[in-house]
């Protein structure tokens, strides 16, 4: 089955150099075994939401603005998108993503119709 | 069930011995779909052709080996119709390799099937009330009827609930099989927690009424019992099943013939349930020899001091005190600094019991029941008459159960009258 696990970072901690490479070695680290276990489909992370536009269309008229659709506290950081086969193994895998740590990881299933 | 003419009783008693029979079928069905409501549409079908043949026939031998025999082939039936391409042929594959392996002579198969079952209905993936739900109603065999009524739910919204939990069950792909080792000590708390909640739903009810009801405690133990019978040698689960063992032997005297909450110290312990102190003692030896101590261990050695004193006076109150500060070195939750107040202040250490309640009082536990009625009882022992009476009724208002109200109310009058 596949996954998908939002990455959500209600701020990331204020760390230092030696932390955030660590982090980030994490990060490779999971992403390397994922893709040699074929378990991870695709990961990605996300910049941060200063960047982001949002886009709506009503009576097909479209507008734009700049941000994020919501402010909320947690924002979208990142996802993973992991293929198996069962729930346990996706949550066993959220578990190790180092965003889990402060942040918080939402595993849901990806729709499939007919399912 | 004789051959001939269907009477109402013995559709009654078919209903009855189907539904007893059934559980296996689900079980094992639902491991195979990975889909408790297709497994019970399948059940459903072997059940009008019970309610077809066995009238006429008389019940077969092997009434649980029937209904999977028939509910498989059912299955395979609407797998046929129903399924399209991949999925089918791995479905019908599966479904026909259970049936060579013929389950019904394997007894290591059924019991996986059922573990499995047990492990999906307490899935983390699951609401805390959900879990106790599939439990009750797929592991302990109750009806949703029955379960509506121990928990005082609409009966539409535990249906809705049931439903809602099978449909997650199927789309977040929460398995039916036994946790991985590594996983293990995690998933069998998420079991054991389950199991604890319904005994005390039925042994300290929340929701009024009696104070102890039988029923969901006797299905709590047969719970705990399997899972004992099924995984021998976890010390925390023989540590829960003694006990709850060691609470279910003091049922008969817990309500007193005045219909009060009887305190331990006036209860009549030659009514105290032998055969279950026992089986409990037994238990938690059994739990010891793991050297691996956990929460319900340590509660199980309380209730085993309080269970094997001989009177009131001989309880060994710095036993169930040690107990007690291993628990809350565990544990540090309020609730257990509260019994562990308690039983210092029985410890002969009163001034530093009531500091410490005093302060539960004044923050985490302000307002519960059970602390202002724990300082109500040592002011009373303590001749500190008013002041204790003054707690007791600040008490009253909060309690759920008739019998607790009563008890306090005799408190209350004894403080006056004294």
């Amino acid at each position: 089955m596949k996954y998908a696990c939002l990455i959500y970072d209600d701020g990331v901690p204020t760390l230092d150099e030696a932390e955030q490479k660590q982090i980030h070695a994490d990060y490779m680290a999971l992403y390397q075994d994922g893709l040699k276990s074929g378990s991870i489909v695709v990961g990605e992370g996300l910049e941060r939401t200063d960047t982001a536009t949002t886009v709506r269309v009503r009576d097909g008229k479209r507008s734009t603005t700049d941000g994020p659709f919501a402010e909320t506290k947690e924002v979208l950081a990142g996802f993973f998108i992991v293929d198996v086969p069962t729930i346990d193994e996706a949550l066993d895998f959220a578990a190790k993503i180092p965003s889990a740590k402060w942040g918080s990881v939402e595993v849901r299933p990806l729709w499939s119709p007919g399912a | 069930m004789e051959p001939g003419r269907i009477t109402e009783n013995d559709a009654e008693r078919l209903d009855l011995l189907f539904r007893s029979e059934s559980a296996r079928a689900i079980a094992t069905l639902a491991r195979i779909f990975g889909d408790l409501q297709r497994a019970e549409d399948a059940v459903q079908e072997a059940y009008i052709e019970a309610l077809e043949t066995w009238p006429a026939h008389g019940a077969p031998r092997n009434p649980a080996g029937w209904i999977l025999r028939v509910a498989r082939n059912r299955a395979i039936d609407l797998v046929r119709r129903e399924q399209t391409a991949s999925k089918k042929y791995e479905l019908l594959a599966r479904l026909e390799s259970s049936a060579n392996a013929d389950p019904m002579t394997n007894d290591e198969t059924i019991e996986d099937d059922r573990l499995a079952m047990i492990f999906a209905c307490a899935h983390p993936a699951l609401a805390p009330e959900t879990r106790v739900a599939l439990t009750l109603r797929y592991a302990a065999g109750l009806t949703t009827e029955e379960i509506a009524a121990a928990f005082l739910v609409p009966l539409p919204t535990l249906a809705q609930r049931l439903v809602r939990a099978k449909r997650k069950i199927v789309q977040s792909g929460i398995p039916f099989s036994v946790p991985a080792p590594a996983q293990m000590p995690e998933r069998l708390a998420d079991v054991l927690a389950v199991a604890y909640l319904v005994f005390n739903e039925g042994y300290r009810t929340s929701q009024g009424g009696p104070l102890v009801r039988v029923d969901l405690c006797r299905d709590a133990l047969h719970l705990t019992r399997t899972l004992v019978r099924l995984m021998p040698g976890e010390p925390e689960l023989l540590g829960l099943h003694a006990l709850m063992l060691f609470h279910h032997a003091r049922r008969m005297t817990r309500v007193n013939e005045r219909g009060e909450a009887a305190p331990l110290e006036e209860q009549d312990r030659e009514r105290w349930d032998v055969v279950a102190i026992a089986q409990a003692r037994a238990a938690l030896a059994e739990a010891a020899r793991h050297h691996h101590p956990g929460p319900y261990q340590l509660q199980a050695a309380i209730a085993a001091a309080h269970a094997t004193a001989p009177s009131w006076d001989a309880t060994d109150w710095p036993a169930i005190r040690r107990a007690y500060d291993a628990l809350y070195a565990l544990d540090p939750s309020p609730v257990i600094e509260l019994n562990l107040a308690v039983a210092l202040a029985f410890s002969g250490e009163f001034d530093e019991a009531m500091l410490r309640i005093d302060a539960l009082l004044e923050g985490p536990l302000a307002g519960y029941s059970s602390a202002t009625i724990a300082k109500a009882d040592l002011l009373r022992r303590a001749g500190e008459l008013a002041e204790a009476r003054r707690w007791f009724e600040r008490a009253l208002p909060s309690l759920a159960s008739e019998a607790e109200r009563k008890i306090v109310e005799r408190r209350i009058a004894e403080c006056v009258s004294r």
